[in-house]
């Protein structure tokens, strides 16, 4: 995906413009490999449908087995409206299907986005089964229950002078492949936003997505809406296509026939459903008519559909694309192989001398506040009886350099957590630039200004380095939700500077475009950082910033951290003592949840009860 | 016209609909408890113990030998499954586990198609448990009667095995932390096996056991899975006093509506999963944390 993407940005258009000329030549190429063309027009519904799947499987990673529900009502309220209620639109019939399946997508998306993983899974599956039994019974008499809903009519295009009828077969195609063609366009828009953005790194952590500052649910809801809205205008094309909504829409078998011609396409690429559909739908005629199968087509497809989740993981797109990777790779190595860490190393020599790049600095709403930057007040986190931190009073003046140790288990990393509200505190208040935010979400907090570096890293493993800072930058830029969903990212005014701002920084700007997952250790490490700087912190917590560095790696993070801290206030938790007594100006100590002392570096370094805490009681001399 | 007797006879309807939702439902919260994997071919598990059942039934004529081979043979399908597949999912995200054992439950009902067309089968009670018993103020099919203890036999057994022995504690300390339980030095990887296949028998008997109520047809474990999910749902992933407790809730929610108009069962299944979502997103007997 990584060069195709590169490409799509050299060329404008240029997956839209062979869209376009694929659907147009598709009518005089295929008859002569014969295919029907009502197979060819079922394939287009299909992949119509699958387009708002694969946003919301592909790219935001919410694995529905219920979009049979969206699929159905947005069928059956066009296909009444044409029928039953006489109206005589057709596209604006399928138009309004589409927004009530939006609108019940939301309504479902509440409830069922309330948890997530196989809950959500479970939860989807159990309300579209509610929606099949609704059709069949209680609406029986509006959907026409088991026989469905007869006679849905064909669209026609008046151009004043003559009338096009659209009616079946080869007629029909063209607007279904016009219907296909905007749906794509849309989806391409919509993957390229900066709520695209957003979405796959809900698919790859939603954890650190709500950390940088990013309303994770408001995301994903917005992610369902607009599967629905794709779901319920394929549904209407669906009645349109067959001159019947036919009441199979909604079951279980509908659902289960999109997730596997997703996973068969390739997941997260738009055309996968497509071409899942082509594959299903092909095999199916060929099985049936050819082979003789009867029945046993579906075992087939089974084990076909088994066989590729085992070995082909991201389908047939996927495998070509890996593929397509191999054959490039062994034509012209790569000047600078991405793994080449020594390479790397070497240039990180000569980072030093150009440190002087200033971190990015955002002035939030409170910053004529002139009082400390943070104080805690009698924060205490207990574990059932365990206490972890037990009544901590903390202050922190602005533009300080704090540093936190303790032995293991002191409860810094849980001081953390409560500062950055990822736990609720048991007991206590944190104020922040003057502000209560005892009880915030970590999203609001993180747009407040105050966030942290992990002590595990948490990145988003299968995005680039670029795309990682992206989606810290875009929560600084953004706030916490905005439906810009037709916008480039180019064209959000800063973001580019600020991402080449903060790769400089944490010296990673010589390659962006390495997947996280192919980054030194360190290198990950600096990355963690520089997600939590992307977003203009005023407040940045760092936990453990230097845990598990080299030597070498460790002088270099210094210096940024350093650096880093000119600007803004800052909090280092670490273990390696002479480093943070190196930059911190000033030292809390923990010991077993409480404040045992604190004091600049010369003093904690002199003070005996720190000694004792670290040593155990090195105070009792032996007796003589 | 709801009447006292009518309305008792739902009640031990939603009774035996319940117990054996709490089977099937605790063989697949125990699989994802311990293994992590949901799966979503345990309906057709459960579909496939009843033909199973049925083929023992036709070839001996012994209602006690079809719920022994069936089950049996549940067991074996359950331990031939995982070594083959399930296993090499367990590292590989959530969305492939759940692809695969869709994939596999509708592999599993078109093979049993194939085997035995679409017809519906039956398989009728044995002749012990024939007939109807008077109750003293009703009359109740004896062999619905007997379900209820049937199962709730099978449910003690899995509460022994889970409760009571040496596996019964690392599938639960599993389920709480199965990174630690790895590193105890236990032999996982034979424990997810035996889990797996002890999950696959629970489906399979509850398979069998109800294959007399209702008639079997490839489809019948597909209702069942939306059902067993709603009961997880309520109950709480990962616990088997919640798949009980949950099953027993929606067996009666279902038969009590379905007195008043069987088109709103499912309709009141969602409702009380609403509920439950709503109040207590971690379900009755769920801990919070647990995904």
């Amino acid at each position: 995906m990584s060069a195709k993407r590169r490409h799509d940005e050299h060329i404008p258009y240029i997956v839209e413009t062979l869209t376009a000329i694929a659907l147009i030549a598709a009518p005089f190429v295929l008859p002569y490999l014969g295919s029907a063309p009502n197979t060819v027009n079922r394939i287009l519904v299909w992949g119509l449908f699958g387009i708002g799947f694969d946003i919301l499987f592909g790219y935001t990673g919410l694995l529905s087995f219920g979009q049979s529900a969206l699929y159905g009502t947005g069928g059956f309220v066009a296909a009444y409206l044409l029928t039953r209620a006489g109206f005589p639109h057709v596209v604006l019939a399928l138009v309004i299907g589409m927004v009530v399946a939006a609108a019940v997508g939301y309504l479902i998306g509440l409830i069922a986005l309330r948890r997530t993983g196989i809950y959500f899974a479970m939860i989807t599956v159990a309300i579209a089964e509610v929606f099949y039994f609704v059709e069949f019974n209680p609406l029986s008499e509006w959907t026409g229950g088991e026989n469905g809903l007869p006679g849905v009519p064909t669209p026609s295009l008046d151009l004043g002078v003559t009338v096009i009828h659209f009616t079946t077969g080869w007629s029909l195609y063209p607007f279904l492949a016009f219907c296909y063609f905007l749906g794509i366009v849309c989806a391409l828009r919509i993957v390229r936003s900066p709520v695209g953005t957003v979405f796959r790194a809900i698919r790859e952590n939603p954890l650190r997505a709500a950390a940088v500052g990013h309303n994770v649910h408001a995301y994903k809801l917005a992610a369902f809406v607009i599967a629905a809205a794709y779901a319920g205008f394929a549904g209407g094309l669906l009645g349109v296509l067959q001159a019947f909504m036919p009441p199979e829409a909604f079951t279980f078998e509908t659902s289960g026939q999109l997730v596997m011609q997703t996973a068969i396409g390739g997941r997260g690429t738009l055309f996968g459903p497509l071409i899942g559909a082509a594959v299903w739908l092909f095999l199916q005629d060929f099985l049936q008519a050819t082979l003789k199968l009867g029945a046993s087509w579906k075992l087939v497809l089974g084990l076909v559909f088994v066989l590729m989740v085992c070995f082909l993981r991201q389908g047939i797109i996927g495998g070509v694309r890996d593929l397509r990777d191999l054959v490039l790779r062994r034509k012209s190595a790569p000047p600078v192989p991405p793994n080449d860490v020594v390479a790397r190393a070497a240039g990180a020599e000569t980072y030093a001398a150009h440190s002087v790049v200033r971190a990015p600095y955002a002035d939030h709403a409170n910053a004529d506040y002139c009082g400390p930057i943070l104080r805690a007040t009698g924060l205490s986190k207990h574990y059932g009886g365990l206490a972890a931190n037990a009544g901590i009073d903390f202050e922190v003046r602005r533009g300080e350099l704090r540093g936190i140790i303790g032995p293991n288990g002191a409860g810094k990393s849980t001081l953390f957590k409560m500062l950055t509200c990822e736990v609720p505190p048991t007991a206590g208040s944190i104020v922040f630039e003057g502000r209560d935010i005892t009880g915030m979400s970590v999203t609001d907090v993180c747009q407040l200004g105050l966030t942290k570096s992990y002590q595990v890293n948490q990145l988003f493993n299968r995005l680039t380095v670029r795309e990682n800072v992206t989606i810290a930058v875009l929560a600084a830029l953004r706030g916490k939700f905005k439906l810009d969903l037709l916008r480039s990212r180019s064209k959000i005014p800063g973001l580019h500077e600020q991402i080449e701002q903060v790769l400089t920084l944490v010296n990673l700007a010589d390659y962006p475009d390495v997947p996280v997952s192919q980054l030194a250790y360190g290198e990950k490490r600096r990355l963690e950082v520089g997600l939590a700087l992307a977003s203009s912190p005023s407040l940045l917590l760092l936990d453990e910033p230097l845990a598990g560095m080299s030597a070498r790696e460790r002088a270099e993070t210094v210096r940024l951290l350093k650096s880093i801290s000119r600007d803004r206030t800052t909090i280092i938790i670490d273990h390696d003592m002479d480093s943070l007594f190196e930059i911190a100006e000033y030292v809390t100590v923990l010991h077993e949840g409480r404040v045992l002392v604190e004091g600049t570096p010369d003093e904690i370094k002199a003070d005996a009860r720190v000694q004792e805490a670290y040593l155990g009681g090195v105070r009792e001399e032996i007796p003589a | 016209m709801i009447t006292w007797p009518n309305f008792v006879s739902q009640l031990f309807n939603g009774l035996a609909l319940g117990a054996l939702l709490a089977l099937i439902s605790s063989g697949l919260t125990i699989i994802y408890g311990t293994l992590g994997v949901l799966n979503l071919a345990h309906g057709a598990m459960f579909m496939l113990g009843g033909y199973a059942g049925y083929a023992a039934y036709q070839a001996t004529g012994s209602y006690l030998v079809a719920v022994l081979a069936g089950s049996l043979f549940m067991l074996v399908v359950g331990v031939v499954m995982e070594r083959l597949i399930i296993r090499h999912f367990y590292t590989r995200p959530l969305e492939d586990q759940l692809l695969v054992t869709f994939g596999l439950g509708i592999c599993i009902v078109e093979l049993v198609r194939l085997a035995f067309s679409s017809q519906s089968m039956s398989v009728p009670p044995p002749p012990l448990l024939t007939g109807i018993t008077s109750l003293g103020f009703m009359l109740y099919p004896t062999y619905r009667l007997a379900v209820v203890g049937i199962v709730a036999a099978a449910l003690l057994a899995l509460y022994l095995v889970l409760y009571r022995t040496r596996l019964g504690i690392i599938v639960r300390a599993g389920i709480e932390d199965s990174v630690m339980v790895d590193s105890l030095g236990i032999n996982v990887d034979r424990v997810f096996m035996t889990v797996f296949g002890i999950g696959a028998m629970a489906a399979g008997f509850a398979g069998i056991v109800n294959a007399p109520v209702v008639s079997l047809t490839p489809e019948v474990g597909e209702a069942i899975l939306v059902q067993a999910f709603v009961v997880i749902v309520i109950g709480g992933v990962g616990s088997f006093p919640g798949a009980v407790v949950g099953g027993l809730i929606a067996g009666e929610i279902i038969s009590l509506t379905s007195m008043v108009n069987p088109a709103y069962a499912y309709v009141m299944l969602f409702a009380a999963m609403t509920l439950v979502l709503m109040l207590r997103p971690h379900g009755l007997l769920g801990t919070r944390g647990r995904e």
